[in-house]
């Protein structure tokens, strides 16, 4: 009886999990989409026509069962890499988001190089 | 031997923060649509303004061109480029497609009542959702498609004559 009382809760635990999971946030994604017609706007601060629109197109995507990145795929393929604030990584700008690492391991291995320098002496 | 690695890093790192400063300023933040021509079209579902029918693909791969317009009729703009857009109706070779987008029913009428209709076919956005599809970010913007769906030409903001006199050269030369 245990055992089953205990499957039976590690399976809702499991379906509560996934349920938390698949449901996206359309604010967060309103965020990351520039208001193409405003100056320095998101989708999510503007009220113009445009954003609008934006915003019914991303809702209905996310209810007919898109994922996060297929709605931002689908928006790239239409407006342009432009409209997302958060690019993703691809062969252009991989050098920008791997630059932050590279500098912080090399200033890391610098500062180590310097550390025993002066334990040597 | 150390202290040639640092320079040279730091040589490096001013480099590469001029050059990401270069690149970025002398790059056109403005969207434009240099993306989309080239692409080509391959789901429309566009309600017909007065009958009960749908436009597909199917329909405007029967056109050597199609010319999608993209209107309303509280839009300025829009009426500084209705002559050419009837001017445009007269050419053999382009059907005119019309998308009447976040508009009143009536108001669209009405207009095509005062300024004359050049559309061969048209079509209702009411909540502006499908024009997403085109890219569209404001009206009027109009797209220049061939038989195989493929987009020739955006046009953004009202068609100019230098623009007519594009498609009407286009269009003649099939």
């Amino acid at each position: 009886m245990r055992i089953k009382i205990i499957i039976f809760f590690t399976i809702l635990n499991f379906n509560i999990l996934n349920a938390e999971t698949s449901s996206i946030d359309s604010n967060k994604i309103f965020k990351n989409l520039r208001c193409l017609i405003c100056q320095g706007q998101s989708v999510a601060d503007s009220n113009s026509e445009f954003a609008q629109t934006i915003k019914l197109v991303v809702r209905d995507q996310i209810n007919d069962g898109k994922s996060e990145k297929e709605i931002y795929d689908f928006l790239i393929e239409k407006y342009g890499e432009w409209i997302t604030y958060k690019p993703s990584l691809n062969k252009v700008n991989f050098v920008l988001w791997l630059l932050p690492y590279l500098v912080f391991i090399i200033g890391g291995v610098i500062v180590f190089l310097r550390f025993k320098k002066r334990d040597n002496r | 031997m150390q202290k040639k690695i640092i320079k040279l890093f730091i040589l490096l790192l001013i480099v590469f923060v001029i050059g990401v400063f270069f690149i970025g300023l002398n790059k056109n933040s403005i969207y434009d649509t240099k993306g989309l021509v080239g692409q080509k079209i391959t789901e429309i579902k566009l309600d017909h303004f007065s009958k009960n029918k749908i436009i597909t693909v199917k329909d405007l791969s029967k056109n050597n061109f199609t010319l999608i317009n993209f209107w309303a009729s509280w839009c300025g703009p829009c009426r500084d480029e209705h002559p050419i857009l009837l001017k445009l109706n007269k050419e053999k070779n382009l059907k005119l497609l019309g998308v009447n987008v976040k508009d009143k029913k009536n108001n669209a009428l009405e207009f095509l009542k005062d300024f004359g209709d050049p559309y061969d076919d048209l079509a209702r956005d009411e909540l502006g959702k499908h024009s997403v599809n085109f890219g569209i970010y404001g009206i009027p913007e109009s797209i220049l498609i061939n038989q195989d769906l493929i987009i020739i030409k955006k046009f953004i903001g009202p068609i100019s004559k230098n623009d007519y006199n594009y498609i009407k050269d286009t269009v003649r030369k099939q």
